[in-house]
């Protein structure tokens, strides 16, 4: 709303505020991406600096190609491949998984739809890190250790897509099912042919959410793969930071540019597919 | 629920089998193990294991380190939520004010969310790294000898300032749709009522805000005790030793590395009570806000 | 109280949309002029400007002897009624409508007493405590005038307030908005789409077309003698009948029928307002009626005269069948237009 065009203190002191803060924002990773242009020498030495090096490519190769550890398996190409799989496989899962049991509770009469619906509300009382070491001992019971389904599955047991696509559903005019009985579409039909295409953005906006939660998962992907080739690359930060710990000259470049591939993809995918993220944000946590 | 819809008996029960069976297998069995392995102790040499009621729980309430832990997480709670809120607060209704570069801003305020926690905690050591930490050579011009690791008092800032720069962003969002959600024509009467820019901020925005607000509060609570989980043990480097830790980590560490399965679920169960207790809360609260408009 | 100038005042946004051509009139103090049109014609644009809501890009803006271009809303001494009434959810019915003097400074118990007033003068005693989100529309409408009552400004805004309302209960508030102001005396600018709404409550009609003024004048003189097709047809209910004809020698006709005198010679628009065509045995009009709506107090016959369609209003006691009549028309009732420009010659 604007009140006049004249210059106003006011709008300098707004425009102020919001330039340091995006200041504060992105200035961690720019260091980041600076003492990966220097060298580990230069950066051990004087940590991050205002100048950036020529190091890029060559760190850039470290990072996708050395690795470290035993079996010399967690290659930044390696961590990345898994990480994708991680992502793409948990995003997928859940909104496949969470449309179905949607449909299934918003247009069937069971008599124990009641029951299904508080069933899988009371897994949002209980986050993963809650019941981690039970989860653990069971994936290792059922010999899922070290897999990508031991990765993914697990973390689909909560409810959110359900309650994301059941909010959904529920909003559709009641019309349109009765439509299309009369036109003689029977409920699987229905489903992939009327009311999938229906939740086109729904579903972009869930995908979005859910990749980045699932390509950013720390903790279970660091309790159940100890198997280097089975690191993604944010598991794989843990092993980074630990060896910066040993060495005499730790790789500053290339670790730190593993931190900036790890969070490239999603912060890419927000930026770009930005009101779908926000549309699943906001309209999901209701 | 009297909708329209169709009657057969088996396809719903298959679309919901794969939801279920994952939630029974993969939630109600570990969280029913949970809490039936709170009340054992468990042989530490992995043979059997004791029957002890509820001496884990007394245990834990006694130990020195549980209470240091949950004191640090509810001030550590405090500290991040009240933070993250406010700074993200006031970027919003500038963001929203503002008319040129607003898209602008908006990117690059809200990007950090999609950045791993843990990425957030390397960043966190590299600005209080010990020897060049760009932070740390910042408030040794104060006097500040920043002890990473080392000073319990120290490392909680760190955390704490690692945990609000990746929370801002989530609040923000949000809090700018809440703005962007109250009708043009409301705002546009306070300009005529109110020629006061801040008194029309706190009289008519804040209280219209207050829903999201409230909604924030709660999701800013569960970040603060469960997704910090990340940094925390990324700024530890691993190594917990001394170093303030939120009772979710303690879960973690008692367990998996101190091998003290009894001990470490009968905090995971008081856990669990403690989000049971705010989710409901949560839910009273949102049924009175559908009141509200 | 107050006089409104305006002077060369327009609207230009940064993408170069001209939303207010530089327009000029004056508001007399205690006048309810209404602003009409089409939507996106500039109506509530203009509002917006004198209201401070919308920068001037050109021009200036006089409220009394004050040039408030730069003024902020609240200083320039008006209230502004809304179309979807802006109420404060979130505050009872009386703080509502005391929120914009409790900013003035004003004492609470002379708050508390105008708040009083106001809702008396508005059948709001018995709603005081209530929040907007238990109202009717009607009674949201009452609060948002009884807010813009209570401060006793020089100039009363009103922004489509009638739109949101069914037809029984705009019918009702058209009388009441009206009363109202007479017996305020507060110079007022009311913006609406409803060309009823403009020609029962103006002392003065703005119409407004494109970002341009069309006419400003009485409602009587905007009716009966239009500036510009524009208004002939945006005006009035039917609207008038527009043919084209042409002048030559002295005698203007539509097809091969003569209506009317031109000094000039050239093309034409001609315009007769429905109930202007009288059904008459000897008229020199021959009208094809295709189809009557019979709308109780009256009718209306429309059909065709020469190749153009033609709407003729009729009393109710007036025989009416489809089919081949003749009429004839009141004098002084037609209209000459430019045909291209549409303005009146």
């Amino acid at each position: 709303m604007s009140v006049s065009k004249r210059f106003r203190w006011s709008a300098v002191l707004d425009h102020s505020i919001l330039i340091i803060g995006s200041l504060i924002m992105i200035l961690p990773v720019v260091m980041l991406l600076q003492m990966a242009s220097t060298t580990d020498i230069h950066t051990m030495k004087n940590g991050p600096g205002l100048i950036f090096g020529d190091q890029l490519p060559v760190n850039f190769e470290k990072a996708m190609f050395k690795a470290d550890g035993f079996t010399g398996a967690n290659t930044g190409v390696r961590m990345l491949y898994n990480s994708m799989i991680l992502g793409f496989g948990f995003a997928i899962g859940k909104i496949v998984i969470g449309m179905m049991a949607a449909y299934a509770i918003v247009y069937f009469r069971l008599r124990f739809a009641t029951l299904a619906f508080w069933v899988i509300f009371t897994t949002l009382l209980l986050p993963l890190e809650v019941r981690i070491l039970p989860s653990y001992e069971i994936v290792q019971r059922l010999g899922m250790l070290n897999t990508y389904q031991g990765l993914i599955i697990p973390l689909i047991a909560s409810a959110t897509a359900t309650f994301f696509f059941r909010q959904f559903f529920r909003s559709i005019p009641e019309e349109l099912v009765e439509a299309a009985r009369i036109d003689g579409a029977g409920p699987i039909k229905f489903f992939v042919d009327i009311l999938v295409p229906l939740s086109q953005t729904m579903i972009a906006a869930m995908f979005i959410i859910m990749f980045v939660y699932g390509w950013n998962q720390y903790l279970w992907p660091t309790m159940i793969t100890t198997e280097e080739g089975m690191f993604t690359l944010v598991r794989g930060i843990k092993q980074i930071t630990q060896t910066l710990e040993g060495t005499n000259l730790p790789e500053y470049g290339r670790s730190n540019l593993l931190a900036i591939i790890a969070i490239l993809p999603p912060v890419l995918i927000v930026i770009f597919f930005q009101s779908w993220f926000v549309k699943g944000l906001t309209e999901s946590d209701k | 629920m009297k909708r329209a819809g169709f009657s057969n008996r088996w396809l719903p029960i298959l679309f919901l089998v794969p939801q279920l069976a994952i939630i029974f297998i993969f939630f109600y069995w570990p969280a029913a193990h949970a809490i039936r392995s709170s009340f054992y102790l468990q042989d530490p040499f992995g043979f059997g294991e004791t029957f002890v009621g509820l001496k884990n729980y007394t245990a834990m309430f006694k130990s020195a380190a549980y209470l240091r832990s949950a004191w640090f997480t509810v001030i550590f709670t405090v500290i991040v939520t009240f933070l993250s809120l406010s700074i993200a607060l006031l970027l919003a209704v500038k963001a929203d004010k503002v008319i040129r570069g607003a898209k602008t801003y908006r990117t690059l305020l809200m990007w950090v969310y999609a950045v791993a926690p843990p990425v957030a905690g390397v960043i966190g050591l590299i600005l209080f790294d010990q020897s060049w930490g760009p932070i740390k050579d910042f408030v040794a011009l104060f006097g500040w000898d920043f002890r990473l690791g080392v000073d319990y008092f120290d490392t909680a800032f760190a955390m704490v300032t690692i945990s609000v720069w990746k929370q801002l962003p989530v609040n923000f969002i949000f809090f700018l749709s809440g703005l962007q959600a109250i009708p043009k024509s409301v705002r546009e009467a306070a300009l005529i009522d109110n020629r006061s820019a801040s008194g029309r901020f706190w009289d008519v925005t804040f209280p219209l805000l207050a829903p999201t607000g409230f909604f924030l509060l709660i999701i800013n609570i569960t970040y603060s005790l469960f997704d910090t989980f990340g940094v925390i043990d990324t700024v530890v480097k691993g190594e917990p030793g001394n170093n303030p830790m939120t009772l979710v980590y303690k879960v973690y560490v008692d367990g998996f590395r101190g091998n003290d399965l009894g001990g470490s679920s009968a905090q995971s169960v008081v856990l669990m009570i403690l989000v049971l207790a705010l989710t409901i809360f949560q839910f009273r609260m949102v049924e009175r806000r559908i009141h509200y408009t | 109280m107050a006089q409104v100038s305006l002077n060369n005042v327009r609207k230009v946004y940064p993408n170069g949309f001209e939303a207010v051509k530089p327009a000029s009139f004056r508001i007399e103090d205690g006048e309810f002029v209404v602003l009409v049109g089409p939507s996106g014609c500039g109506k509530s644009t203009m509002l917006r400007m004198i209201a401070g809501l919308e920068d001037i890009s050109d021009g200036a803006l006089t409220i009394g002897d004050r040039v408030v271009n730069d003024l902020d809303p609240a200083d320039r001494d008006i209230a502004m009624v809304f179309q979807n009434y802006a109420l404060y959810p979130h505050m009872t019915v009386a703080k509502n409508i005391g929120y914009g003097l409790k900013n003035r400074k004003i004492p609470a118990d002379q708050i508390a007493a105008k708040v009083q007033d106001a809702a008396t003068m508005l059948n709001l005693t018995d709603y005081l405590d209530r929040k907007p989100s238990q109202l009717s529309g009607g009674q949201r409408q009452r609060v948002a005038m009884g807010r813009a009552i209570v401060r006793d400004p020089s100039l009363f805004l009103f922004d489509e307030p009638l739109s949101n309302l069914d037809a029984k209960l705009r019918n009702q508030m058209r009388i009441e908005i009206k009363a109202l102001q007479r017996r305020l005396g507060v110079t007022s600018v009311y913006v609406t789409h409803d060309q009823v709404e403009a020609m029962t409550m103006a002392d003065r009609i703005i119409v407004m077309n494109a970002g341009r003024i069309e006419q400003i004048g009485t409602p009587a003189e905007v009716y009966h003698s239009p500036a510009s097709t524009f208004v002939a047809s945006f005006m009035g209910a039917p609207p008038m009948n527009l043919l084209t004809g042409r002048a030559e020698a002295g005698r203007v006709r539509v097809g091969n029928i003569m209506l009317h005198q031109h000094h000039e010679d050239r093309d034409l628009t001609v315009g007769i307002r429905p109930e202007d065509i009288i059904p008459d045995t000897h008229g020199h009009l021959e009208v094809e009626v295709t189809l009557i709506e019979e709308l109780g107090a009256h009718r209306l016959l429309h059909g065709q005269m020469q190749g153009h369609p033609l709407t003729i209003h009729v009393g109710k006691d007036h025989p009416v069948e489809t089919g081949h009549i003749r009429a004839a028309i009141k004098p002084n009732a037609v209209s000459l237009f430019d045909p291209t420009s549409g303005v009146r010659l």
